[in-house]
């Protein structure tokens, strides 16, 4: 007897097991996909609520606009504003560029336009390792070889200091730059290169007035969303650069990053809903605008500016 | 009878192992329009591309033989790549403009030559659009994207950027395949027009295309050159075989 016989109805309204699941399934893949949403909601929410608690007892404006931070003192000497860390950051952030933006399109470069395949297959995958180096591996790397490396020409250097930890960061940020900057370059349709030659161009030329320019969004998105890393960076700023909150803005003093100072507060033995406690979220809330913007703004320049070709 | 502008001698031409053009003899004259046919994988384009040396942007071709052009060899060390690109214009099969603005596409070419003069290079790209046959379109844009452009347009463009650098020979490498009828035709009359000043080298997949436009035409077959002749006696009364075989259709 067929299948289809043995069944009474054959419009049947009742799903087999099979359908059953197959109608679950849809929405068992979609909480997957929710829970990373709610993550991120949660994050924020939390961000938030501590972040109004701290700013409840703290003025905003003495947060934003005052040059003190000394959030883990004894009460009487506390002082929250918030711009030797900013300072600190962005020193960061800038002496990683200064490192990493002109190798990284050098790099890219040299990858995209002149290696013979053979050496890009080597080299790209390389690159692509050293960023998942664990950043606490460069943290010691800095601490243990660039900082005496660096006082050999800086004698009166601070060990713990902002130009070390600069480089640092921008040897960890130079693969996303080098890498993405690439992806960009490649992506430039080869019938465009020939255009080029054909009219005499050298190598050179290709690269600089042709192909980069029409990578040109690729390549500034790459740099932002590598900035964006180096104002995030934790681990290997926390060991190198020490922990001292300074508007000098000197790289050859130890300075304290945003981070740093989230990864010493909760290290320390503050209390719980204590005003540096909250200190650590008001950080935090910083932190995060910058890194969103700066993402969004990556996202923004890459697409806006999209080459058509 | 025209000088000769291009003399090709016992040119092969290898990709690694595989022979692409064997044992190539042409004479191309100045000032004429010289039609390159036959099926895809003949090695029409490839023996275009030897004449501004294109191929050697392709790792693993080897070359032997000889190219004249203007009695130097364009294969020997003394020659400048970059000069004799110069010297060799080429249009490619789809139209390929800059993703820069159209005035900026066709003063690439000048402007990596070393002309920063902006009032030269004003006259060039007005020269160059107008024997290009584009200047009356886009003459109120010159600051727009060349991406803009229509295909027929951007082709034509890309045809401007090459007569830029004031070559004297322009290869074209199937530069209608990729256009509409009208603008095809537009290109063709170009191509009549260009001929009074630049020796022309055409690839065409399309036999029509090269009866009209062509003063002699050259049949690749399997990497041979199998008849080199006028065109009117190629297409009307081939010397060889083969040559009739393709030209009434019966393969390719």
């Amino acid at each position: 007897m067929s299948q289809l016989a043995e069944k009474k109805n054959f419009f049947r309204k009742e799903k087999t097991w099979r359908e059953k699941m197959e109608a679950l399934i849809p929405g068992f893949l979609l909480l997957c996909g929710l829970l990373s949403v709610l993550t991120t909601v949660g994050i924020v929410f939390t961000l938030i609520k501590e972040t109004a608690s701290f700013f409840a007892e703290v003025p905003f404006v003495d947060f934003i606009t005052g040059t003190k931070w000394t959030a883990l003192f004894s009460e009487d000497q506390r002082e929250f504003g918030i711009l030797p860390l900013l300072i600190g950051s962005l020193q960061i952030t800038l002496g990683a560029a200064v490192v990493a933006v002109p190798l990284g399109i050098g790099s890219a470069i040299y990858l995209s336009e002149y290696a013979p395949e053979r050496i890009r297959r080597v080299i790209k995958p390389v690159l692509e390792v050293l960023a998942g180096i664990p950043t606490i591996v460069f943290g010691y790397f800095g601490v243990t070889f660039v900082t005496p490396l660096l006082r050999d020409f800086f004698p009166d250097m601070d060990f713990f200091n902002a130009l070390s930890a600069s480089i640092v960061v921008g040897i960890m940020i130079l693969p996303m730059i080098a890498s993405l900057s690439e992806d960009a370059m490649r992506s430039v349709p080869r019938n465009i290169r020939e255009a080029a030659y054909g009219l005499g161009s050298t190598r050179l030329e290709v690269s600089l007035k042709v192909v980069l320019p029409a990578a040109l969004s690729g390549i500034v998105a790459s740099f932002v969303l590598a900035l964006s890393r180096a104002v995030g960076e934790t681990m290997a700023v926390t060991i190198i650069a020490g922990s001292t909150p300074s508007m000098s803005f000197s790289y050859l003093e130890s300075i304290q990053t945003m981070t740093a100072f989230m990864v010493q507060a909760s290290t320390g033995d503050i209390s719980y809903h204590s005003l540096p406690y909250y200190s650590i979220y008001a950080v935090g809330a910083t932190l995060f605008v910058i890194t969103l913007t700066m993402n969004l703004l990556a996202l923004y320049i890459s697409r806006r500016y999209k080459e058509e070709y | 009878m025209n000088p000769t502008a291009i003399s090709v001698k016992n040119l092969d031409l290898y990709y690694g192992e595989k022979q692409a053009l064997k044992n190539i003899h042409v004479d191309i004259d100045e000032r004429s329009v010289t039609a390159l046919i036959g099926p895809s994988g003949c090695g029409k384009s490839t023996f275009l591309r030897t004449l501004n040396r294109m191929n050697d942007l392709i790792p693993n071709v080897r070359i032997e033989g000889q190219i004249l052009i203007k009695d130097t060899d364009i294969y020997s060390d003394e020659v400048d790549v970059e000069m004799l690109r110069k010297r060799v214009g080429m249009v490619f099969q789809a139209p390929n403009p800059f993703p820069k603005s159209i005035y900026e596409n066709v003063a690439y070419g000048p402007r990596i030559h070393g002309l920063n003069d902006k009032k030269k290079l004003d006259e060039i790209v007005e020269r160059s659009l107008r024997g290009a046959a584009l200047w009356d379109e886009v003459k109120d844009r010159l600051k727009d994207r060349a991406t803009g452009l229509s295909g027929g347009q951007q082709q034509r463009l890309c045809i401007a950027r090459a007569l830029a650098v004031e070559p004297d020979i322009l290869l074209m490498d199937e530069p209608t395949s990729a256009l509409d009828p009208i603008s095809t035709l537009k290109v063709e009359e170009l191509v009549q027009e260009l001929k009074k000043n630049y020796t022309i080298v055409i690839v065409t997949h399309n036999m029509q295309q090269a009866a009209r436009i062509s003063d002699k035409t050259a049949f690749f077959l399997n990497g041979d050159l199998i008849e080199y002749n006028d065109t009117d006696k190629l297409f009307s009364n081939p010397d060889h075989q083969q040559t009739e075989e393709y030209i009434t259709g019966r393969f390719g």
